[in-house]
This record gives C-alpha cells, structure tokens and sequence, in this order.
C-alpha cells in the first residue's frame, strides 16, 4: 500500500480524492450509524495529493455502494474515485459522475413544498449548473446551493 | 408539437410558437365564450376540477370553458369535502381521479402540487396555480390580452408593479414576456422587490429588465401596466402598508402622464390598487382581461384533448 497510514482491508469500499475537509460529509451519506457492526472505517483527512494538493480519504470494510449513494457522493466530491476491493485487491475502480437528476438523498429547504409532505414520493433535484453545483427542487423548482445542509 | 396529452405545469412546458398557437386558437374561440357560436368539441369530455383551495374565479372560467365546449366537469370545490382530510395523500387522490376523467385541472396551497399531480396522473394535468408556484393559464390570458391590445408580443415595454416578490403571477408573466423579446420594467416598494436570484436568471436568459421604483417614470413610455395586489400582512406596521398602497395607487392623475394606448391589467381581485375612475377610460383592460380566461382556457383544454384540427395546424 502506499498509502500507508491506513490498514488495508479484505473486502470494501475506497473513497479516494475527496476534496479535503469533505470526508465527515462523506461518511455522513454513507450513513456510517447504519453499518454492520464489524465494518471497520478509517478516515484520512488532510492526506498530501500528486492531483489535488490535498484530499480526504474514506475506506469502508465489507460495503459496496448504492448508486444513489454514488450520485450524492458527487455532488460533494466531484473529484472522487471509488475503488472496489476484494482480497486486498483493487477490483473495479471509477469516478463518480453527476447525473442530470438526483433522488432521494436531500430535502427541499422550502416547507411548503408538496415534496416535504407526506406523500408517496421521494425528493428529486435538477442538476441546473455543475460548476459550482446548483440544484433546483422538480417540484417547487426552489433552487438549492449548498446542498450540504440539506441532505436529508 | 401539438399539445394533445400534454401536462402543463409551467408556462415553461410550452414554447413560443405553443403560446402563439393558444392565442391565435383563443381569438377564435371569443364568439364561443360568448355564446354567440356554439360548438362541442369536448361532446365527450369530463374535466376533473381538483381545487384543494378556495379560488372561485379560476375554477368558474376554467368550468364556463368545459361547458361552453360541450364537455362535463366533475368538481372537488374544497378540500373539505374530499377524503385529503381523512389523511389520502394527493397523490392517490390524483390516481383516483385520473381513472374518472379525461384532464385533471388542479388548484393547491402547496408548491409543487401540480408536478407531483402529472406523475400520478395517466391523464393530462392543468396546473390552476399551486401554492406561490406556478399559474401558467393566468400567464396565458394575460398575454392573450396584451396580443389582443397591441397585436404582438415582441417589443412591448411592460411595467410590473406592487408585490413582486410573492406575487405568483409576476414570475411566470415576466418569464414569458423575456421569451418574447418585451421590455420589463420593475417598480416595487423595496420590501416586496423582484427576489434577486430571480432577476438574474431572468437577464441570463437575455431579457431587458429595467428597475425604476417611481412608478410615474416607470410609465412615461410603456405600452403596460400590470398591476398586482400589496397584501397588507406582507408589511409588520400598518402604517407602513399605507403608505405603500397610497404610492402606488392608480390613478387618472397618474395615467394622464401615460402614453393613451397604455393599458392597465390587475389579475383581480382588487383591494384599492385601481381607483375606479379608471374603469371608464380607455386604459382600462383589466375587465377584458378577466373575461379572456374563458376563451384561452376553452382553447388550451380543446388543444390538450382533442388535438390540432384535421389537416394538421391547431387553428
Ligand atoms: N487492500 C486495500 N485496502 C485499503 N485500501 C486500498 C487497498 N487496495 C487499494 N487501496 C486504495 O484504493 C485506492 C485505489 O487503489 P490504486 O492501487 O488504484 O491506487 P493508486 O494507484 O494510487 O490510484 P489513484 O490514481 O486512484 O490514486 C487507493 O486509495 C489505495 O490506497
Ligand atoms: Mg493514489
Ligand atoms: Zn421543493
């Protein structure tokens, strides 16, 4: 391994390139609370990068990732790649990638959005810029910039 | 495209040659508005009128419409009445309807009530304004009127004043009219200022916006006067709300400094903006205005479920 700082692991989920500082953001979507109780976690923040300069680290024993979980990981650290491992070994490896519409994940920070009562349906954003993202509500096209305090 | 089957949710659902091709059909359907040419297109047509708020004038010309064109409503006038208050969600509400009639027009308090309808309906869904959202059969009517005035909509010079910040009419109709090439003219009490997020996406998209909160300069070349209601409960003194109301009250004194083809439109109802003396003069087109949502209604609903006439073009 040459990064050496964390432990290798058998079976799991790397997160590598995360922008730096963004890793607890991160494992918040990953919803780390709701892992099997033998999953390991290790976090690297603030790890030197030939790419980035800097960047955050997030390893998970024994999960893969949902694609709806790869989707909000993108809207936070576009630059990441997710590698599979499997007996220690990198076994698929890619980046994430923004789609055109993000579900589930967020809430709509308008309180009278017909997405915000309880009705049968999950939140769904438009991604209307990437750079910086900007997101707006399918339903009450609120517009969302920092989505980060309203993940849902 | 012709709109047959079609959702319309925003006034974005439809483009520009859309809109010319209801207004140019709305013309058409005046003498049937009226009753003095009688047609039934929608013969075998029910309309659902969903209304989950109190809005009677929408929900009458929306069912003058329906029956002026031979078709039959099925009315829900107030939430009340409906099973939403034993705790159905809207959305199996809408799927209940949907298998009860042919379009489903839909009045919410809530924000985005008219999307989460188009997906729970198999059935087009007519959005008659949602909560502070969308009201794009208002928008329609009210380029109707201003067509009807000036014979287009390219290079008019429209002044939008009072509440542009939850006026929910404002938002569409500045939209549209960027979309046609027309001037806007922003006047507003600082308070209730066009939100400026909005603004901006506005001029992104190439429209001239101008802002000029004294209304008599505002007026000094432009061809509209759209007027919307100040909700006293937007302002925390009362004080305050009058003097607003009392600055931007219209007047014969101030449309005296108009051109004399401005025309004066409000979405009504009024609550003092207008003074009455204004009724009788030439300027006046908020009446018209109102009677027009019939006929833009009838030919926005025939267009959704019956299509564009034989032989291809919606006329
Ligand atoms: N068994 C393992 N346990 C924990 N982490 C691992 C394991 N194998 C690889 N990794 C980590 O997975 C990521 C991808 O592995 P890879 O060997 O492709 O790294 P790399 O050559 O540095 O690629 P990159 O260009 O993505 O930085 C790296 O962050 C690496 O540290
Ligand atoms: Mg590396
Ligand atoms: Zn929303």
């Amino acid at each position: 391994m040459r990064e050496l700082k964390i432990t290798p692991i058998h079976h799991g989920t790397v997160i590598d390139h995360i922008g730096s500082g963004l890793a607890l953001e991160v494992l918040r979507i990953i919803g780390v609370g709701t892992l099997d109780k033998e999953s390991t976690v290790s976090v690297a923040i603030h790890v030197r990068s030939g790419k980035l300069g800097w960047k955050d680290i997030v390893k998970v024993e024994n999960i893969e990732l949902s694609p709806r979980t790869v989707n909000a990981i993108a809207l936070i650290a576009p630059t990441a790649t997710i590698s599979i491992i499997h007996d220690y070994k990198v076994r698929e490896k890619r980046t994430v990638d923004l789609p055109p519409r993000i579900v589930g994940v967020l809430r709509c920070p308008n309180p009278n959005c017909i997405s915000n009562q309880p009705e049968p349906i999950e939140s769904e954003f438009d991604v209307v810029e990437r750079r910086p993202v900007l997101l707006r509500c399918a339903f009450c096209e609120r517009p969302l910039g920092e989505f980060l305090r309203h993940l849902a | 495209m012709s709109l047959r089957g079609r959702d319309i949710v925003t006034i974005r659902d439809l483009s520009r040659e859309e809109i010319e091709g209801v207004l140019a059909d709305a013309k058409k359907m005046i003498p049937y508005a009226e009753g003095s040419k009688v047609a039934r297109p929608l013969e075998e047509k029910i309309v659902a009128m969903a209304f989950f708020e109190p809005s009677t004038r929408t929900r009458l010309s929306f069912e003058a419409a329906v029956h002026r064109l031979g078709g039959s409503c099925l009315t829900i006038a107030d939430a009340g009445a409906t099973s939403l208050r034993k705790g159905e969600s809207l959305y199996d509400t809408i799927r209940m309807l949907s298998s009860y009639a042919d379009a489903i027009v839909i009045r919410h308090p809530n924000e985005g009530a008219a999307a989460l309808a188009s997906r729970a309906s198999d059935r087009p869904v007519i959005n008659a304004g949602d909560g502070a959202g969308q009201h794009p059969t208002q928008t329609l009517l009210d380029l109707a009127t201003m067509h009807e005035a000036f014979g287009t909509l390219t290079g008019l010079k429209v002044v939008l004043l009072g509440d542009l910040k939850y006026g929910r009419t404002v938002h569409s109709l500045a939209e549209a009219l960027a979309g046609f090439g027309s001037e806007i003219v922003l006047t507003s009490p600082p308070a209730l200022r066009l939100p400026d997020e909005f603004r901006d996406e506005l001029r992104h998209r190439g429209a001239k916006i101008v802002e000029e909160p004294d209304v008599r300069r505002a007026i000094r070349d432009a061809d509209v006067l759209y007027v919307t209601r100040i909700q006293k409960e937007r302002f925390p003194e009362e004080s305050e709300y009058r003097a607003v109301a009392g600055s931007y009250r219209v007047d014969a004194a101030l449309l005296a400094a108009s051109k004399p083809r401005l025309i004066v439109m409000h979405p009504l109802p009024r609550a003092g903006e207008i003074a009455p003396e204004v009724d009788g003069t030439p300027h006046a087109a908020y009446f018209r205005q109102a009677f027009l949502a019939v006929p833009v209604r009838m030919a926005l609903l025939r267009q959704i479920l019956v299509g564009p006439k034989p032989g291809g073009r919606a006329s």
